[in-house]
């Protein structure tokens, strides 16, 4: 994957908005724009631009079926944001433990010198 | 362009200017944070963090003993961080009574990916699960028949 594709991956996510039509796509499996434009609080044109973002950084592919589009989440894309998120987001947990650990050791030891000098 | 952000919090039963010597002096920062950490503790100042035989570049951007910390980092090598280029670091220290601090991190940026080919590699492989953790993450709803 090329660091622009990661780009438009990360900046995809990142909108609130957009999040919102992921959340409804990974919950309704296959719908319209207009279905999704029925279920949110912003405007079908608002839903058109997301969704093209959202394809854009292949989160999201089309297909037709008779006369309606109707859009889907890529698993795979999806999966990979997913675990990128939680990989970082435990790094932080483990460095907020060593943290406490050193700065919880540091004080314990200042009270012992404190208390018996 | 809203940002992605990746928080934590911890609650550390120690006094606030401990944890703030913690997080901020080299030494310190060499056990939880970098193999290497060559940083002055002031804003604007340029620094670099090793993490075995690879590492890059720092600026520390906010010094406000003992609640706030901030630098950026994962910008490419040439260029000055800003907004767009990279990682932004923020810690904040709440004390809570005497004895106790609440430390809270946020990462953000533009560019969050900043993994090694290797990390990349093993993600492209692995094509399976994460749906619950993507919602869990995303604050979305249960997927349940999705999941099939």
């Amino acid at each position: 994957m090329t660091a622009q594709a990661d780009d438009e991956l990360w900046s995809a996510i990142g909108d609130p908005s957009r999040r919102r039509v992921l959340d409804l796509l990974v919950s309704h499996g296959a719908v319209s724009a207009s279905w999704l434009a029925g279920h949110v609080p912003f405007s079908r044109q608002a839903v058109s631009k997301h969704l093209a973002v959202l394809e854009q950084a292949g989160l999201v592919s089309r297909r037709k079926q008779g006369r309606e589009v109707l859009y889907q989440v890529e698993a795979d894309r999806l999966d990979q944001a997913a675990r990128a998120m939680g990989d970082l987001a435990a790094q932080w947990d483990r460095r907020l433990a060593t943290i406490k650990r050193l700065a919880e050791a540091a004080h314990a030891e200042a009270k012992k010198k404190g208390e018996d000098p | 362009m809203a940002d992605l952000v990746i928080e934590g919090e911890v609650l550390i039963e120690a006094p606030v200017e401990v944890v703030w010597r913690t997080i901020t002096e080299p030494d310190q920062m060499s056990q939880w944070f970098a193999d290497r950490v060559e940083l002055i503790v002031e804003p604007g100042a340029h620094g670099y963090m090793g993490f075995g035989d690879q590492g890059g570049p720092v600026v520390v951007e906010t010094v406000d003993p003992p609640t706030r910390f901030s630098f950026r980092w994962n910008h490419p090598r040439e260029e000055e961080p800003v907004t767009g280029n990279s990682m932004l670091v923020e810690f904040t220290l709440t004390p809570e009574g005497n004895e106790r601090t609440r430390l809270r991190v946020t990462e953000s940026g533009h560019e969050l990916l900043a993994w090694p080919d290797a990390e990349k590699q093993r993600y492209a492989d692995e094509h399976r699960g994460g749906w619950a953790e993507y919602l869990d993450r995303l604050g979305g709803v249960v997927a349940k028949h999705l999941s099939g």
